[in-house]
């Protein structure tokens, strides 16, 4: 049977007007939106991803309207779909950030604090709209929960967590591993193991990619639908371009688009 | 310079992005909801995510079905993408049944979730083209494109070129009816193969 093709995906993280690079969810300044885009080459960046996902990772709630402004000019600079978030609490807040240019919603703290406004939002704007991101790490050797950018430990395990949400009307789930994050170790698999069986959203697995391989061993498992990477420095570059074309080489059933061709249509009419 | 690419807004949908394409592309826009200026354009797009009734609702309310009826007749262009798409089509059963604006003969179903598919059908999955010419124009044998719906236009008897895509059933992709263009999926979000498409209308 046909399937929708697999995805990579690369996620910004925003605080304070800079992008930032998190290890073990502690956060590092790496440059501002003209570093991004000039130094890092934002656009040829954006030819090698399925997918942008934008948080922001701030805890203040003054800083939104900068952070939309930071959206709306990404969105320019690529034809992708961007998901986004960070510090979404209200129909208000999702519509606003669609607005700025966001095609899809990302809700953390709410899956738990308010599932009632996850309710509310899918029927605002369709459970397409909303993907789910869960933070987990070993706590005592068992993997459990966090909301709140990983602040904030909620009771029970990860698995109990993830059949709470498999039951909330969202169009997809963003799984991070904080033990990884950043490491450039590889994903941590264990964390598919506590999915459960009536998951039938697709599922983003992020934290510790380091390499082309990681990509491979983790869209490998039938259960990874996207793999999503954070690391401004492991994939500079080429990187992100060389790791596409090698999953393509191994198989993976990745789309395919011609970035030279986009180039070039730049301006063409 | 070629006149601006009229962007219907009428509150349904991401219109940032498909401005965004069309002025990479070098095509300026207007984004406007007054009928008239939508009546007198020479090439329009339709785009919208969400309701279908919700949507032709709107449109009636603000009289852009003559408007958009007009430019048709008149043999100016007009492309609908997403549920800009199934507007253009003969009725939908989504929220109960709802005329379209009947440019093309075909009607907006639910996929059948029986076939055991994730619905909504979301992300990059593969066209196939009946022609290599119009909205086809300069793309790959089988391009890929992002798609995000619900609800699907079916491929019926169409006469016109065409494409379809595969997800559990058959169903109608994209259509170039001449003037008349439809793309479920969203260019504005599928890297050089939607880029080429969103040309392939600008230059028509």
């Amino acid at each position: 049977m046909m399937q929708v093709k697999k995805r990579l995906i690369f996620t910004l993280l925003y605080h304070e007007e800079q992008f930032m690079l998190s290890r073990n969810f502690r956060l590092q300044q790496v440059g501002n939106i003209g570093w991004l885009e000039r130094n890092y080459n934002f656009r040829d960046t954006a030819l090698s991803i399925d997918e942008l996902i934008i948080l922001n990772v701030e805890r203040t709630r003054d800083s939104t309207e900068t952070f939309h402004a930071h959206t709306r000019r990404l969105n320019s600079d690529c034809f992708v779909p961007i998901a986004a978030g960070g510090g979404i609490r209200t129909v208000d807040d999702a519509r606003e950030m669609l607005r700025a240019g966001a095609d899809k919603v990302v809700i953390n703290s709410m899956l738990h604090d308010d599932p009632s406004m996850v309710d509310r939002l899918a029927s605002e704007f369709g459970r397409q709209c909303l993907v789910a991101s869960v933070d987990a790490k070993r706590v005592d050797g068992v993997l459990r929960p966090f909301v709140d950018n990983g602040s904030r430990l909620i009771d029970g395990s990860l698995a109990d967590f993830l059949d709470h949400i498999a039951n909330q009307p969202i169009g997809e789930l963003y799984l991070n591993s904080m033990d990884r994050d950043g490491t450039g170790q590889g994903f941590d698999l264990e964390l598919l193991d506590q999915l459960p069986a009536t998951l039938n959203v697709p599922l983003i697995l992020a934290g510790g990619a380091g390499k082309p391989e990681h990509f491979v061993a983790a869209l490998s498992d039938p259960r990874v639908d996207a793999v999503a990477t954070a690391h401004l420095f492991n994939f500079v570059g080429n990187a992100l371009h060389m790791s596409r074309q090698r999953l393509l080489d191994d198989g993976m059933h990745l789309a395919r688009w011609d970035g030279d061709r986009l180039k070039s249509l730049a301006g063409s009419v | 310079m070629a006149d601006a690419v009229v962007v219907i807004d009428y509150g349904m949908g991401n219109l940032h992005s498909v401005e965004s394409a069309l002025h990479y592309l070098g095509a300026s826009t207007t984004l406007t909801n007054d009928p008239d200026v939508v009546a007198r354009a020479h090439r329009v797009i339709l785009p919208g995510v969400g309701s279908f009734r919700l949507a032709m609702e709107r449109i009636r309310g603000a009289h852009l079905d003559t408007a958009i009826l007009e430019l048709v007749k008149r043999g100016d262009h007009l492309l609908g993408i997403c549920l800009g798409m199934q507007l253009l089509g003969s009725a939908s059963s989504e929220d109960g049944e709802t005329s379209g604006l009947g440019l093309i003969a075909n009607r907006v179903d639910s996929f059948d979730t029986r076939l055991g598919m994730k619905v909504p059908h979301v992300g990059f999955n593969t066209i196939t083209p009946t022609h290599r010419d119009g909205l086809f124009a300069e793309l790959p044998v089988s391009p890929d494109f992002y798609f995000v719906h619900s609800y699907r236009m079916a491929v019926g008897n169409i006469a016109h070129p065409h494409a379809t895509c595969e997800y559990g059933e058959t169903f109608l992709a994209a259509f170039d009816a001449g003037n008349v263009q439809g793309a479920q999926f969203h260019p504005e979000k599928s890297q050089s193969n939607g880029l080429q498409v969103l040309r392939n209308f600008v230059v028509s």
